[in-house]
């Protein structure tokens, strides 16, 4: 790749389950530091292509770049390394419920560091204080609130200190303050991170107040129908989709 | 019953006007609502066809008192006609709310192509289809095997990661834990097969053979069988529910992503937990089958028990115990796998999970029974 910033990149990816294409002719880049928002409509793949940015659902067609080598073209060493780097967090939080939080959070540890016990014990409150869940090592996740397991995702995700994170529809299911506190971890965790965010989200809101830039899917024509700052696209995109889907806050408040 | 006015307000009432040649003007009058008499929409399609032909449909619902979702269908199954007939209708003459549910309707269209259209297919071409998905999922199995070996392949090698918790979890869930089912059940079978046994034999005056009869059939082949299937019935769904909500919840997939080997991480405890307790279970089955027999000799046959206790122990020979635990323990391997396999491929909707535990016992309990079938084939020609 030529620009050493652009950290993902997808190039004429097509995704299909069976026959049926979920999305085709994806065409982005993200950069390296800025929060990346994939947005559309309920259904129309955005889960889907996340899996296959992360190394989860492989290509029917074209190529998806992290950090300059193409995923799906490499070894299964380099892809191993590649996904080491690579923290997600999931739509329904997908903590292992058999574990605790802090078990949670040190088995990646415990499976690809030499540190000792305490020492990942350490680590593993440490993340969790990050996102505001110290005192909480013990618990099980089925005894915390929802908004509780999105942020052990998040600590979860974090372990193995990677480049990319990966949310998907963190604020789904969470009341509105609950949602805007998780933006601001999100934030927070960018600007003192470093790290590279791609988010599914479609809570106006979170897309305004945090992405730098986005692609936005669309479920009928099944690809891609506008990408570049959420903002900038408000303003000036031709499409009605977009413009609908952009414009509906203001909207509701008004009419 | 609410609506006391409802009920006397005049009925809904339809009448027809050509303002021009090519335009039929419908009046609609009265109270169109679900407890009200009103003409059916037949009677446009007559008036339509009693005239010339006409090319367009309007509306007055001046004197219209009342409708609701009665009148919309009414009127959507109309627009439904006319398009099909290739009439313009115009809805402007129709109450404005009844515009905007209309519009509400056609703006909510259904997608195409997401769903599968089903019962298109010639009865041919069905069984090809289901060959060829025959085919696949027993590659699926075969690939779901090769895995499983490879997993054990490196925890043999000292190097497959599983949480020693996970193992003893399994091994007490499906070891301690499923003790009572299979002491009623095997008692029971015992009993059942001394019953029916003695019945026979107490013709002949042969009654101590009850004891060979009951310990050979415990030990040979029923004790495995009865512990293989309330294996499948009990641990094979609890495996598959486990791993299938797992995959719901995306569990998996964090696994994944993180490196971690599912198939050693989750499955490889589950396949040595209940492999090693099932030859357990299936001598204390044997025993309580043993102990079943006993009740009946003892208790119908008057016979002594030191003598019954003899009679089985010289009946049985080591070989069949041996046959016996293997069974066991190739039952255990089944009935994990078709868990397991059955959890994993679990979809991603929540019946997708009642799915899998439900073909995860029938898978489990017909690969019981031809590996039984095999077993027995294989032993009389080896003479044993
Ligand atoms: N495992 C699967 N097999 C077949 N189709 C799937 C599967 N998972 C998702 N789909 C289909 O893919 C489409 C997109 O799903 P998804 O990516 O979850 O949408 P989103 O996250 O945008 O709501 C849906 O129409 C869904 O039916
Ligand atoms: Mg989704």
């Amino acid at each position: 790749m030529t620009d050493a910033q652009a950290l993902i990149v997808a190039k004429d990816l097509e995704i299909s389950y069976g026959d049926f294409v979920i999305q085709r002719d994806l065409n982005f880049t993200v950069k390296s530091g800025e929060i990346f928002v994939i947005m559309g409509g309920s259904g129309c793949g955005k889960t889907t292509v996340m899996r296959s940015l992360t190394g989860l659902k492989e290509p029917s067609k074209g190529q998806v770049f992290l950090g300059g080598i193409s995923f799906w073209e490499a070894d299964q060493k380099t892809r191993d390394r590649i996904a080491r780097n690579i923290g997600i967090v999931y739509q329904s939080g997908a903590l292992w419920s058999s574990m605790t939080l802090a078990e949670n959070v040190s088995l990646p540890l415990g499976e690809f560091t030499n540190l000792n016990v305490r020492e990942i014990r350490e680590l593993a409150s440490l993340k969790l204080a990050l996102v505001g869940l110290a005192g909480f090592e013990d618990y099980y996740p089925s005894e915390i609130s929802g908004g509780m397991r999105k942020r052990a995702g998040v600590a979860r995700a974090l372990a193995l200190d990677p480049e990319f994170l990966f949310f998907d529809e963190p604020s789904a299911g969470l009341d509105p303050v609950t949602s805007s506190l998780l933006d601001e971890l999100i934030i927070e965790l960018r600007d003192s991170l470093r790290t590279t965010m791609v988010m599914v989200t479609h809570e106006l809101p979170s897309i305004f107040s945090v992405a730098d830039n986005c692609v936005f899917l669309d479920a009928e024509t099944r690809t891609m129908i506008a990408t570049g700052d959420p903002k900038r696209l408000k303003k000036e995109s031709q499409d009605p989709k977009v413009h609908a889907f952009l414009t509906r806050g203001g909207k509701n408040r008004t009419g | 019953m609410t609506d006391i006015r409802d009920t006397e307000s005049e009925p809904g009432a339809l009448e027809f006007a050509r303002p021009d040649e090519e335009t039929l003007l419908i009046r609609l009058a009265g109270s169109w609502t679900l407890r009200n008499k009103r003409p059916s929409a037949d009677d446009i399609r007559k008036e339509i066809e009693s005239g010339p032909r006409i090319a367009r449909i309007a509306f007055d619902t001046k004197d219209l008192t009342a409708w609701d979702s009665m009148f919309l269908t009414f009127i959507t199954k109309m627009l439904d006609q006319s398009s099909r007939d290739g009439i313009a209708v115009d809805s402007q003459g129709l109450p404005e709310g009844v515009q905007r549910l209309l519009a509400l309707m056609a703006a909510v269209p259904e997608k195409k192509g997401v769903r599968k259209e089903a019962g298109k297919d010639s009865f041919l071409s069905r069984i090809g289809a289901e060959a060829i998905d025959f085919f696949r999922s027993t590659g699926d199995i075969l690939a779901f095997i090769g895995e499983v070996s490879m997993a054990f392949g490196r925890f043999l090698g000292g190097k497959a990661r599983f949480r020693g918790s996970d193992l003893t979890m399994v091994m007490q869930d499906c070891g301690i834990q499923a003790l009572p089912i299979v002491s009623l059940i095997s008692l029971l079978v015992g009993l059942i097969l001394a019953f029916v046994g003695a019945v026979q034999l107490i013709m002949f005056g042969a009654e101590i053979y009850v004891a060979n009869l009951v310990g050979i059939a415990m030990v040979r082949v029923m004790g495995a069988i009865m512990t293989g299937i309330i294996m499948a019935g009990r641990t094979g769904a609890a495996f598959a529910a486990q791993l299938g909500t797992m995959e719901v919840n995306e569990e998996i997939d964090a696994f994944k992503t993180m490196g971690i080997s599912p198939m050693e991480f989750l499955v490889l405890p589950r396949m040595l937990g209940l492999t090693l307790m099932m030859p357990l279970l299936c001598l204390y089955a044997d025993l309580m089958g043993i102990l079943g027999g006993l009740i009946v000799g003892v208790g119908m046959l008057d016979l002594n028990v030191i003598e019954y206790y003899n009679q089985t122990r010289a009946s049985i020979s080591l070989y069949d115990l041996f046959i016996g635990l293997f069974q066991g323990m190739v039952f255990g391997v089944l009935v994990a796998v078709a868990g397991c396999l059955r959890g994993m491929q679990c979809g991603r909707s929540a019946s997708a999970v009642g799915d899998a535990a439900t073909s995860a016992v029938v898978t489990g309990i017909i690969s019981i029974i031809v590996a039984t079938a095999i077993i027995t084939v294989v032993c009389n020609v080896l003479g044993i």
